[in-house]
């Protein structure tokens, strides 16, 4: 069903589940230890052997020399796969065989990640050789048996000295409205700032793992994956294979934050070793390998120039932005937001990328946002000190109706900045916040008030689902759709029983299944919306199907309490279902409403931080965010969305930090003792309110996604929040404390 | 991680002539840092000597008058024990702002003493570092240095001992109780128990092969106020970028600097001076930075200051 027009009323609107509160049906499972993670299958596996992949150590260059002899004589080693054995692979432009011609501005196979293809070394970890042996710790013991010497080459490694090289990306073109150079000069106050954001790495809870079953000539591959459907196109494209011929299983996923949107080393060696030793093989990333084997959130140098006029009014936004990638890798889009956050007659947005050797920078959490708003947020702060205006009001009087690119002819769906910002202001309490820094004290700390707001472009994507309704007055809902830990088990529960008049435990949720109808998946917040309205079809279909096995006018019927009525008559659906049951399927596809109308989630973030006078360390006290984000479908998951957003802003804006060794060039600090997230113990008391707001522009469902929209603008109202309370204006992230200290302008008490 | 066989010691003399019999053998106890390393290849003993079952897991008074604290006492139990909480509030707090609750419920008294640096390169087994490998190099020096070592370090090596407990315990002067493996018993102060790196920094103390930890004893209880402050990039689960563990009296004070060296930092000398400044200055006497480290010293400096403040009120 083609989505073209805005939606009217429909049974999503009852509210009678969705919309509820509704701890995740998954939770028993999980906390239990019975879900199974994609390294945890055992009876579809039997026989498995164990595969232990081997990074290189060296960032750029080639392999001059690589002795297998030990390894392979060691106890219980079955295979040692390296580029002299390996089968051949298909690189990034070769499609599975059979399959469409891929959409415009889309490279065919663009999944495809082939590994041990030859001697040269494009970045460090990545793949060298796969040992297989009986048991994981035979693998792991005799893979530091192969000996692996090296040429090392120079390589890029530093965004800051190769930036000027950078060049405009493909998918990423200037953006240009008025003169902004003009309006810059002769505005009356202006900010000229630069700000830099480092490589950060996703660190979700559960490493990319693998494990691969050959039945004759099909392949099933149990990983951990964001988007079932971009798996087996990836997997199926690196081995020349068509894609009917893998099945993939995402059941349950650790966390992905972007990082599963890719398939890296673990699923392709896992299913060449297991086609070449006729049995199953696992193989799973170490925690270290994942920061230099997979992708990460790449660093950024940003430069705006902001000039207001005497009221606080823009008259030029400037956004200026460097980053860098392997070839092909993309470029991170972190002005896209000032396209669409704020008025302003003269605007010019660049983005300029460069060639780097590190491992390759890809999506994580917010694309784009995350980053872009660490820099435009906190130099809104700084332009509102320097008028002397008021933060939340200065982007008020900066608020748009529509996209300020395209002029009033492209209005906002919904867009409730201003209203977040109000509330928020009134529950924080930010009337309190005395302007001047370093003005309030609680002892040797330094207290300080911080805000920002988000924006987060609504992303919408075709998404099918199929139901069935059996005997038992169960509805199955089967999708490739994926739960990442976000909620989409519980949701798309709700969904179902909203649309069946069913209670919420007459509904079973299979997900993640590359044999089910083909889904969003889960990235760029596009998951619960998206796989909701195809789901809305697919009962939609149901229900009409039920009415008619039922002999009703599909028209006026009810479906409430397990059962289906009109005109005063009333059914059981379980009787309708019968012995055979009843099966539908729906999608959703979606038409052009994203270009009539400009579609985003916004939100206002506030942070109360206490900063040590003497150590200058940063104790984030309390947060709240506003988000105005379409139908909340489910308040409970949808508010640990934002926590969990929240919890990772503090980590960009305090800790994050994936340190270059530009020598060697690698990421250094590879583990999670040394690479810093937020511990429970910086986690504060945390506050998050959603507006009423219903986005018929959207979805049937009338949803936007809230997953990314939580860590937006976070780190830049904890940055603000630290300035406010210390006088320090870090521009450089993350703000340790040796960055605060040296420019604290609050005297020290003890 | 190399295959290795495994023993279960059942008294020191056993285990600590075991680990002398058996070239590359290696105590275990806690395993907290020990299988970490063992499993990125860092540590490869060919034999491990479980020590958990040797009964040293007991905190006793001293006939003169101090604690006796068991090699295998946990983390968790010697800082919750009353009489450290009583006598020795420094060690507790240290202890305590050490690792995470999970950590310290396995880790040991003795192999507290014995962690490994957190250096970066030590960790990665691509890169030179002479602490892992004698001779190799120290990738440290020019590369990723902001946590490393200010003080005592070498061109061999600027890493730095991680741990939270030690520093405390050379504020109290500990003393180091060992055995050997023909079964003398040896009592080494904390001060001389760590080396500094000069040209041999795979040599981190003066335990000679076989050597076992059997306990720590503490002096008779000091009295005066106790402090320990930590320094850390995040609230908890983090080491130390600089801590100081302080007793201080009337007339008088010992400080200990964490996160600064290659050991527990202290310099008697420097106690005697007056303010914190004058005590900083004293202590810090040839230190050699990094631009990314150099800010250890200011801050160790602002720490002392507001650390002396807060105890003499």
């Amino acid at each position: 069903m083609k989505f073209e027009s805005p939606a009217g009323r429909n049974p999503i609107d009852q509210g009678r589940v969705v919309g509820v509160a509704q701890p995740r049906i998954d939770g028993p499972l999980k906390v239990s230890g019975l879900a199974p993670y994609s390294h945890e299958y055992h009876a579809e596996a039997p026989g498995v052997a164990y595969g232990v992949m081997l990074g290189a150590g060296i960032g750029k260059g080639r392999i001059t020399a690589i002795d297998t002899s030990a390894a392979e004589a060691a106890p219980g080693v079955l295979l040692v796969l390296t580029y002299k054995n390996a089968p051949r692979q298909f690189d990034i432009g070769h499609a599975p065989p059979g399959s469409p011609a891929p959409k415009k501005g889309e490279k065919p196979g663009r999944h495809n990640a082939p590994q041990l293809q030859g001697p040269a070394i494009k970045h460090f970890d990545q793949s060298v050789a796969l040992v297989v042996a009986e048991s994981f710790e035979q693998a792991r013991a005799a893979a530091q048996l192969v000996h692996v010497s090296y040429a090392a080459a120079p390589g890029k490694f530093d965004l800051a000295a190769e930036k000027q090289h950078g060049t405009v990306p493909e998918d990423a073109p200037d953006s240009v409205v008025g003169d902004f150079d003009a309006a810059f000069a002769a505005a009356p106050t202006t900010v000229d700032v630069t700000y830099t954001t480092p490589d950060q790495a996703h660190s979700m809870m559960e490493p990319q793992a693998s494990m691969a079953r050959w039945d004759g000539d099909t392949l099933t591959l149990w990983t951990s994956h964001q988007i079932v459907h971009w798996a087996v196109d990836g997997v199926a494209g690196t081995l020349g294979i068509p894609t009917d011929k893998v099945r993939v299983i995402s059941a349950y996923v650790g966390g992905g934050f972007g990082s599963k949107l890719m398939i890296y080393g673990d699923p392709i060696l896992a299913a060449l070793a297991a086609r070449q030793l006729g049995r199953p093989v696992k193989v799973a990333l170490t925690r270290p390998q994942i920061y230099n084997h997979t992708s990460h959130r790449p660093a950024t140098i940003q430069r705006l120039r902001l000039g207001a006029d005497s009221n606080g009014k823009l008259l030029a936004i400037g956004h200026d932005v460097w980053c860098g990638n392997q070839p092909g890798g993309e470029p991170e889009k972190a002005a896209d937001q000032t396209k669409l956050l704020y008025a302003g007659a003269n605007r010019l947005l660049r983005t300029r990328q460069t060639l780097l050797d590190l491992p390759l920078g890809a999506s994580m959490r917010a694309p784009g946002e995350a980053v872009g708003l660490l820099a435009l947020e906190c130099a809104m702060d700084e332009l509102a000190e320097k008028l002397g205006i008021d933060p939340i009001e200065l982007r008020i009087r900066n608020d748009t109706r529509y996209d300020p690119e395209k002029g009033p002819e492209r209005p906002f769906s919904t867009r409730q900045l201003v209203e977040c910002l109000r509330t928020g202001a009134e529950r924080f309490g930010w009337s309190r916040r005395d302007p001047v820094p370093g003005k309030v004290r609680d002892g040797r700390w330094l207290i300080g008030y911080g805000v920002a707001a988000a924006i987060r472009n609504n992303l919408t994507v075709a998404s099918g689902a199929r139901v069935r309704l059996g005997g038992d007055g169960v509805l199955t809902i089967q999708t490739q759709m994926t739960d990442i830990g976000t909620g989409s088990y519980t949701i798309l529960a709700q969904i179902g029983a909203e649309m069946l008049g069913l209670p919420i435990d007459k509904v079973r949720v299979e997900l993640g299944d590359s044999s089910f109808p083909q889904a969003a998946g889960s990235g760029g917040s596009w998951g619960a919306n998206s796989s909701g309205a195809g789901l809305f079809y697919a009962c939609r279909n149901l229900r009409d199907a039920i009415a008619a096995k039922a002999g009703y006018n599909s028209t006026d019927v009810q479906f409430a309490d397990g059962r289906i009525s009109a005109n005063g008559h009333s059914r059981s659906l379980a009787e309708i279902a019968g012995h055979d049951g009843i099966a539908a399927e729906g999608k959703v596809e979606f038409g052009d409403l994203t270009k009539q109308y400009a579609q985003a989630a916004f939100g206002a973030h506030f942070a109360e931080v206490a900063v040590d006078s003497i150590t200058c360390e940063v104790r984030v006290r309390r947060m709240l965010s506003v988000c105005a984000a379409g139908r909340i479908i489910n308040p409970q998951t949808a508010r640990s969305q934002c926590l969990g957003g929240m919890a990772m802003g503090i980590g960009a804006a305090l800790m994050e930090d994936q340190i270059v060794d530009t020598r060697f060039g690698y990421f250094v600090n590879h583990d999670l003792a040394e690479y810093h997230v937020p511990v429970h113990a910086d986690i504060p008391d945390m506050e998050v309110i959603f507006l009423d707001e219903l986005d018929d522009k959207s979805s049937p469902i009338k949803a936007k996604g809230v997953g990314e929209l939580g860590i937006c603008g976070v780190g830049a109202a904890v940055a603000n929040a630290v300035h406010n309370a210390t006088g320090a204006r870090i521009r450089d992230y993350p703000l340790t404390l040796d960055r605060i200290m040296a420019k604290i302008t609050v005297p020290a008490v003890a | 991680m190399k295959a290795f066989t495994y023993q279960r010691a059942t008294s020191p003399a056993e285990a600590a002539a075991a680990v002398a019999g058996h070239h590359g053998a290696r105590f275990i106890a806690g395993g907290t840092n020990l299988l970490d390393l063992m499993k990125l290849q860092i540590e490869t003993p060919g034999h491990l000597v479980d020590i958990n079952h040797l009964g040293l897991d007991r905190i006793e008074p001293t006939a003169g008058g101090g604690l006796r604290i068991g090699a295998l006492v946990r983390n968790t139990d010697l800082a919750a024990d009353h009489r450290v909480r009583r006598d020795y509030a420094v060690l507790s707090r240290a202890l305590l702002a050490g690792a995470s609750a999970q950590l310290r419920n396995k880790a040991t008294t003795a192999g507290n003493l014995l962690q490994r640096t957190r250096c970066h390169y030590f960790y990665d087994t691509t890169k030179p570092c002479n602490k892992r490998v004698p001779g190799s190099g120290c990738a440290a020096l020019g590369g990723s240095n902001r946590n490393l070592a200010v003080l005592g370090t070498s061109d061999q090596c600027i890493a730095t001992h991680p741990s939270d407990m030690a520093v405390a315990m050379r504020a109290l002067d500990a003393i180091v109780e060992t055995t050997a493996p023909d079964g003398t018993a040896r009592a080494i102060p904390i001060v001389d128990f760590h080396v500094l790196p000069g040209a041999t920094p795979q040599v981190e103390t003066v335990l000679q092969p076989g050597e076992l930890i059997t306990g720590v004893a503490l002096p008779p209880p000091l009295g005066g106020t106790h402090v320990y402050r930590k320094v850390r990039d995040r609230a908890s689960y983090a080491f130390a970028v600089v801590s100081v563990a302080a007793v201080v009296a009337p007339g008088t004070l010992r400080v200990a600097f964490g996160g600064l060296a290659p050991k527990p930092w202290r310099v008697e000398a420097a106690e005697t001076r007056a303010g914190a400044d004058a005590i900083a200055d004293a202590a810090f006497a040839g230190a050699r930075t990094t631009r990314q480290n150099a800010f250890k010293l200011p801050l160790s400096k602002r720490l002392l200051a507001s650390v002396l403040a807060d105890a003499r009120g």
